[in-house]
């Protein structure tokens, strides 16, 4: 997920050229107070004429309790957003008053169900209530961390090695999971330190995340071999998923693999690696199984 | 750049780089948006001052939108 300053029409039309999974055009940190009414109508336009192809499309909005959260949602509700991002996020309560916002400007515009939301936590009341965001609405389509807003919560600074976001991350993966929804991680925002970007996301995978956060193109490549499972990884779950579909087809339900035994949770991880190939375009649908 | 003030119809002074470079064709193109895009506002009496630097229609949209809103107070989103 690309971050893109919604100020900035440059990018906003050039951003899918470099092929993230999705962008999300900023209204909130990127946007002065002075330009939040010109920014949102960039957005709108944007949104409305340029052809983005299969990017999902996500929008970063001010908060409901600021004078620019309402009018935010009723531009890129009209605009045909795909994901609404809400900032801080502490509360369940704070997503259902977003829900009904979005669900009041679907009617209007006779659209109703199509905006998803994603919520963002950046602050240690939004942790602990990871689980409880996640479930508040059945739009919503995952939780992120931003951390830097969080860390200044918790009174520490981010480290490279990112100590301090461990608990946070891990609650969110585990919230987001056993909500049924996606999760994804901060921005990692130094540039020229791609060595330590790439153990980041090396780490965030480790953890369960579905993705990363970007602030540039160049970061790009970085989250994609990361995630991109080696030819090894795909031929190996390729074997366990035609074994056991063998097996079934046998009456049978644990089989074994060059030796090694295979069970339901062996499975699965063999089918989202397959999975995570074809999205990441690396082998075709048809030809995944 | 768009700045909006008082006129009578709809009068359009544009600078721009590319009406400059490529021909009047997209002089014309740029302010039949800046046009379309105040009447769709309601606005049919203004002079619009406009400098564009090879800007996409949507952009010029949303900035012509945004210098009509500041300018008359009326803003298209609800409060």
């Amino acid at each position: 997920m690309m971050f893109v300053p919604g100020n900035n029409p440059g990018m906003m039309a050039d951003a899918h050229i470099y092929g993230p999974d999705s962008i999300m055009l900023d209204l909130e940190d990127s946007v002065t107070m002075a330009e939040k009414d010109a920014a949102r109508l960039l957005v709108y336009n944007a949104l409305k004429t340029i052809d983005y192809g299969n990017t999902e499309m996500v929008v970063r909005i001010n908060p409901l309790n600021t004078p620019y959260g309402k009018k935010d949602v009723e531009a890129v509700v009209k605009a045909g957003v795909d994901v609404i991002r809400m900032p801080k996020t502490e509360t369940a309560d704070e997503v259902r008053e977003l829900e009904a916002e979005i669900l009041k400007v679907e009617t209007e515009i006779g659209r109703v169900g199509e905006t998803r939301i994603m919520a963002a936590i950046e602050s240690a009341l939004g942790v602990v209530n990871a689980y409880a965001i996640a479930t508040a609405s059945t739009r919503m389509m995952g939780i992120a961390l931003g951390a830097e807003d969080y860390s200044a919560n918790l009174k520490t600074n981010r480290t490279p090695g990112g100590a301090e976001l461990l608990l946070a991350r891990e609650q969110i993966v585990v919230a987001a999971r056993a909500a049924g929804i996606c999760c994804f991680d901060t921005v990692y925002s130094n540039l020229d330190d791609m060595e330590t970007f790439r153990k980041e996301v090396e780490l965030i995978k480790t953890l369960g995340f579905d993705g990363k956060s970007i602030i540039n193109p160049r970061q790009i490549e970085v989250v994609n071999s990361v995630f991109t499972p080696t030819e090894k990884e795909i031929n190996k779950a390729r074997a366990v998923v035609a074994a056991i579909k063998e097996a079934q087809a046998k009456g049978s339900g644990v089989i074994a693999v060059n030796g090694k035994m295979v069970d339901r949770p062996v499975v699965l991880r063999a089918e989202r690696t397959i999975a995570l190939a074809v999205a990441a375009g690396v082998i075709d649908k048809e030809e995944a199984l | 750049m768009v700045t909006i003030g008082p006129g009578e119809g709809l009068q359009v002074d544009l600078q721009s780089s590319v009406a400059a470079q490529f021909g009047r064709q997209f002089g014309r193109q740029i302010k039949a948006v800046i046009t379309e895009t105040l009447e769709g506002l309601g606005i049919h009496d203004a002079h619009v001052e406009a400098v564009d630097k090879g800007a996409l229609d949507c952009t010029i949209r949303a900035r012509v939108t945004a210098a009509a809103v500041r300018a008359t107070g009326k803003d298209v989103w609800k409060d």
